[in-house]
């Protein structure tokens, strides 16, 4: 026992050792070591800590609303785990198998209910069985995702979604890569001014700089008023509210996501590489595309992912730039939210949402574990 | 040296006033801003030849290896490789192939595809690549690596892929900067043979860049020593070594003695030069040209003395006595650092010819150095 103890310990450092070190000098509080966890388990701690309180939490609570039926009540949904019996258990877990074993028997005809008054919520969609005596019950609707499906809107919305944020991330790729060239390659005593000036936009709101543009944008905004004062055209061009105007947005808010990733890959990139290619009989361009951008491939993924992911579930740049047709699936959500107020199908929207970003993260993720294995 | 030098030591084109240089280097200056890294350097490397730049660092060695390559334009001067002017031919179509100091292997591609980028670049069909990526391999005895990506090499295997790479194309002219700098002794060695092998096989010229004495010694027909931009002397390793015509460079090859005098006789036959620091009066066995009350300095290497606890016969050319202060015991031979009655330390190696756990001299012995009078250079700058 003891023997397993101490090498262990001593490959630690000697920080958040201290009361274990302490209980292993007094043999009969020895077996409470196990309680303090080391330094090194502490560090790894927080950040599923982190995880947990910001990422699983939420997404649960999210998921349980998704499958839960719209009510007319605060919060505007109905629990999906509810005790039927007053004084029974009363704990929401969305999960459905333990509470079906505590179900003693699925009747399922909605017969007449006499605790009605204290279930206010249940009196929505379809009506549980109330008649059962006493347990939990737990009542998924699936109805809501079902619906995604049934209505065009959703899938068109999420398609463009998909869309917009696939022809953002190539823009901005398209104008990121050369501007984080240009920094990476400029003398060491400019970089530090030339990514501040690309950092600097962050300083001023978001929803600022959005609006922005619209005063630029507009029908008398300020690129129509320069091109009729130059005489170029007689009639303001419409950009406002179409998605030129949503790719604009986007394209701009996103691109120092863009840069910076890319402009640290690109910088760690040892030009003599560039100088062999060439001695090699590598023309420059042939270099760049054969040594350069599979160099900054990591940056590259990484800027795009960044763009690629928020793009999607943009929802503030199609509502101010875009047009009646600019339908992004983050603009669906929020009127779902909002406007109808309804919070299971929102919960349905964003799970949707989730799913189309993770499915090719993990695909992803996938190729470049395999690529590591072959590569090591 | 013991090594078996190539062929192209034996023939000397240097020597041959109908030879045509393969490589002319022309009044070469490299200004960096204020810093001029190369100055006014003129050189010819002949055919054949395996040429070393032997400096230390920041004296414009791989300044003129990267303007060789393409890398750096001359700020004025000329370069010809093969009688073509180099001014206006970008790097990429150079018959010239670089071994970068840090090898510059691209970390994304195969050894495999590393050694045989050169050669598709030049849209070699993909059956010869194959063939020929095998062969260079082979010859770098790392056949089984080919589909092992740089970072899972050893430092020799990285360089011998650099190496491999550089030699694909079979390139008229062939730059190493530093090209054994990261390996271990045994490994050097090894390595300083297969490149005169290489050379030897394939008849590239070769410039090397090095701050090593040694590697240079060994691999060079012709070293020339660079210091603060320029080229101070050029030569075969034997001459730079036994006639170096400069402190700098007496001092840079090797170690050295060196005494500070004044010339108090000439002769055609001989010169005395008078030396406070050595206590005495110096015999040289041959005439210089110089004028009496001239200051110079004579240099003499620490193997070329002999040490002993007798006193020489009378009528030896040239005499000190001193004490031993310090012995390093290294095997092969032993160094001395013997203080002279003038005050003065030299330095003296003996080889160790008789087996015996006991060294011969031991501290504080009073002991008498001695050397031929041919064995001293004298030197003037």
């Amino acid at each position: 026992m003891r023997s397993g103890y101490i090498p262990w310990g001593e490959r630690m450092s000697d920080q958040g050792r201290f009361i274990p070190l302490l209980l292993d000098r007094i043999p009969p509080l020895r077996w409470l070591r196990r309680l303090f966890p080391s330094g090194q388990s502490l560090v790894i701690l927080v950040p599923y800590l982190w995880l947990l309180a910001f990422f699983v939490v939420p997404f649960v609570i999210v998921a349980k609303i998704s499958v839960s039926d719209q009510a007319t009540a605060m919060p505007p949904y109905t629990e999906i785990v509810r005790s039927v019996a007053s004084g029974q258990l009363s704990f929401a877990t969305g999960r459905p198998a333990p509470a079906a074993a505590a179900q003693p028997a699925p009747a399922q005809p909605a017969a007449s209910s006499d605790d009605a008054g204290d279930e206010e919520q249940a009196t929505v969609a379809g009506g549980p069985p109330e008649d059962v005596e006493g347990g939990l019950y737990v009542k998924l609707n699936w109805d809501n995702y079902g619906y995604l499906f049934s209505d065009n809107l959703y899938y068109k919305a999420g398609k463009n979604a998909v869309f917009t944020a696939f022809i953002s991330t190539v823009l901005c790729l398209l104008i990121g890569f050369p501007m984080a060239y240009g920094i990476a390659r400029s003398p060491t005593t400019w970089r530090s001014t030339l990514l501040m000036l690309i950092i600097l936009p962050f300083w001023t709101s978001f929803l600022i700089r959005v609006y922005a543009w619209m005063g630029i944008l507009k029908n008398n905004g300020l690129i129509n008023n320069f091109l009729i004062w130059l005489g170029v055209i007689n009639d303001p061009i419409p950009m406002m509210n179409t998605n030129f105007a949503v790719f604009i947005g986007i394209v701009y808010s996103y691109l120092p996501f863009m840069i910076l990733p890319l402009y640290s890959t690109l910088e760690k990139m040892d030009l003599s590489l560039l100088e062999a290619a060439e001695d090699l009989g590598c023309r420059p361009w042939k270099a760049f595309l054969q040594i350069t951008v599979p160099l900054a491939m990591p940056g590259i993924i990484a800027g795009s992912m960044l763009v690629f992911i928020p793009a999607v579930g943009e929802y503030v740049i199609p509502e101010l730039l875009g047009g009646p047709d600019s339908l992004m699936i983050g603009r669906i959500l929020s009127n779902e939210f909002f406007s109808n107020r309804d919070w299971p199908v929102a919960s349905a929207v964003a799970m949707a949402i989730l799913i189309i970003l993770v499915i090719p993260i993990v695909i992803f993720q996938h190729y470049q574990n395999k690529q590591a294995e072959a590569g090591a | 040296m013991a090594n078996a030098k190539p062929k192209a030591e034996q023939r000397q084109p240097w020597q041959d006033p109908e030879a045509k240089p393969y490589i002319e280097i022309q009044d070469v200056t490299k200004k960096f801003g204020e810093f001029t890294a190369v100055d006014d350097v003129s050189l010819n490397v002949y055919q054949g030849e395996l040429f070393s730049l032997l400096g230390g660092s920041g004296c414009g060695k791989t300044t003129l290896l990267r303007m060789l390559a393409g890398f750096e334009t001359p700020t004025s001067g000329r370069i010809l490789i093969d009688g073509v002017d180099m001014a206006r031919i970008p790097p990429y179509l150079r018959p010239t192939n670089m071994m970068f100091q840090s090898y510059a292997l691209f970390p994304h591609m195969t050894v495999e595809q590393n050694v045989g980028f050169g050669l598709r670049q030049d849209g070699t069909p993909r059956g010869e690549i194959a063939q020929r990526v095998e062969d260079m391999l082979a010859m770098v005895q790392l056949h089984g690596y080919a589909k092992r990506k740089p970072h899972q090499l050893s430092g020799g295997q990285r360089q011998r892929v650099a190496l491999a790479r550089s030699l694909i194309k079979q390139p008229k002219l062939l730059l190493l900067d530093e090209p054994l700098g990261a390996l271990d002794k045994k490994l050097r060695e090894a390595t300083q043979f297969e490149l005169m092998n290489i050379q030897d096989k394939l008849g590239v010229t070769f410039i090397v860049v090095t701050h090593d004495q040694e590697e240079a010694m060994t691999l060079s027909t012709r070293i020339g020593v660079m210091n603060a931009g320029r080229i101070v002397q050029t030569g075969t390793p034997q001459e730079i070594y036994e006639f170096p015509n400069s402190r700098f460079v007496a001092d840079f090859i090797g170690s050295v003695n060196l005494f500070e005098g004044v010339v108090t006789e000439d002769e055609p036959e001989y010169v005395r030069i008078e030396s406070p620091a050595a206590g005495g009066t110096l015999y040289i066995g041959h005439g210089i040209s110089c004028v009496p009350g001239a200051k110079v300095a004579v240099a003499i290497r620490p193997e070329k003395m002999q040490i002993s606890r007798e006193a020489p016969t009378a009528g030896a050319d040239n005499s000190l006595s001193g004490t031993v202060r310090e012995i390093a015991y290294m095997g092969d031979l032993s160094i001395y650092l013997v203080q002279l009655d003038s005050g003065k330390t030299v330095k003296v190696t003996m080889p160790n010819l008789v087996r015996s756990a006991e060294q011969r001299l031991t501290w504080e012995d009073k002991v008498y150095l001695t050397w031929h009078d041919t064995a001293a250079v004298v030197l003037q700058s």
